[in-house]
């Protein structure tokens, strides 16, 4: 296993990231694997963790009581999971669910918390991101939302 | 002796041949010409006006395979008046068949370089012909991408063709949903999101897209940050097409007339009107 320095610096996720502040988040990062089906997070869990994901695939669902587990999104390798730790209350807004044998590098969302405050530089940037993946999934949304391919479209 | 001139007003009776059942809405028609018309040929993109007797007249893509003259395939959404009413034609009925109209994908002219097909919705059926026709020219063509999208796994056209197609290791075959209940394996999210996937080279590739002008709007945006230039991307436009012929406007873009100029165009002529409201 390569160090986790490298591991990050060659995630788009983290693409073009100083090398101090690599080295920081690099520092709250651990491995983590999902088997096929395995639930990552649940709708109101505590949110205090991130992946990275470098490989499988993750369905972002959400429940309805009517209609089930619905899946809204599904993400892969060099793609991001969870960002409700950064923004409170902390809380997970979907569930994510492990649809392959998925790796990724989870990364410790409360230490970081504490480290961005202390050093701007470092919440800037992962505001600077993670704003990016909120900003993709609302226009993705919208154009979900607008049913493009339906009969009114 | 003056040649005789197809009459473009005059809507030729076709046979069903074969209705197949693609979703809860869509369905394919194969047609064949009644006794004593002369076999059919078109080009890939081009449309014909189909005639459902007593109903009216509607503008479809032919989405057959352009090398087999033998029938005209025609693919076809439940949409309107006319539309829902064909659902209930069954073989041996009749339709009038007016075309083939508009342009084509310029396929023939594009050998040696890489293709990315990029459909939204119904938009897959007018490019069917063009992956038919690159499959019998293979070796002409280098990179074969298509990415297309739909509203839910149940609304997927060509479902079965399109998994045998995804085997092939010539051709790169990406498929997403807006939305899936449990129990779907494949891709959820936005057609867009398919583009990072097929790592396009923007020197060597040429899109062709066709769906909703709001698909193919942000599709564009998307393979333009790639790097692929507006002289490099074709779109099938789609207006209300009357006569076929530009004679009545109906389906008038600015000095555009889609049926006739159209309904394939190289983004470069048409951004000025692609996207613009009031037009």
């Amino acid at each position: 296993m390569q160090k986790p320095e490298k591991t990050l610096a060659e995630h788009p996720f983290f693409e073009g990231l100083a090398s101090d502040l690599l080295k920081t988040i690099a520092s709250c990062s651990v491995e983590a694997n999902y088997k096929a089906g395995q639930i990552i997070y649940n709708e109101g869990d505590t949110a205090n963790q991130f992946l990275l994901i470098l490989d499988g695939k993750v369905a972002i669902e959400i429940f309805s009581a009517q209609r089930g587990s619905l899946t809204i999104k599904t993400i892969g390798s060099g793609d991001v999971l969870g960002w409700s730790w950064l923004f409170a209350p902390y809380r997970r807004r979907f569930d994510a669910r492990a649809l392959k044998k998925t790796s990724a590098i989870a990364l410790d969302g409360k230490v970081l918390r504490e480290k961005a405050e202390a050093d701007h530089r470092l919440g800037y940037e992962l505001l600077k991101r993670f704003s990016s993946v909120v900003v993709d999934r609302l226009n993705a949304t919208s154009l979900q939302l607008l049913d493009i391919y339906g009969k009114h479209a | 002796m003056k040649a005789a001139t197809k009459d473009v007003t005059m809507a030729i009776p076709h046979l069903v041949q074969q209705f197949t059942k693609e979703t809860h809405d869509t369905f394919t028609l194969e047609l064949v010409p009644s006794a004593g018309n002369a076999q059919f040929s078109f080009k890939a993109g081009q449309f014909n006006m189909l005639y459902l007797y007593g109903v009216g007249e509607v503008p479809i893509s032919i989405s057959g395979d352009p090398d087999d003259e033998s029938k005209i395939a025609h693919t076809v959404r439940s949409y309107g008046a006319v539309t829902s009413r064909m659902m209930a034609l069954k073989k041996e009925d009749w339709i009038g068949i007016r075309g083939p109209f508009g342009n084509h994908w310029p396929i023939e002219k594009l050998s040696g370089h890489d293709i990315l097909l990029g459909a939204g919705g119904i938009g897959v059926a007018p490019l069917r012909p063009v992956l038919y026709y690159i499959l019998s020219h293979r070796e002409k063509y280098g990179k074969v991408a298509l990415i297309y999208g739909e509203r839910t796994p149940g609304d997927l056209i060509y479902r079965r063709q399109i998994e045998k197609w995804r085997g092939r290791f010539d051709l790169e075959i990406y498929v997403t949903v807006d939305s899936a209940r449990e129990g779907w394996r494949g891709d959820v999210g936005v057609v867009t999101t398919l583009i990072p996937k097929t790592r396009i080279d923007p020197l060597k590739t040429v899109a062709f897209l066709c769906g909703p002008e709001i698909m193919m709007y942000y599709t564009i945006q998307e393979i333009s940050k790639e790097g692929v230039t507006d002289d490099r991307i074709y779109i099938s436009m789609e207006r209300n097409m009357k006569c076929g012929s530009g004679f009545c406007g109906h389906c008038q873009v600015g000095p555009k007339f889609v049926c006739k100029h159209g309904p394939v165009f190289l983004f470069k002529d048409v951004k000025h009107l692609f996207w613009k409201r009031e037009m």
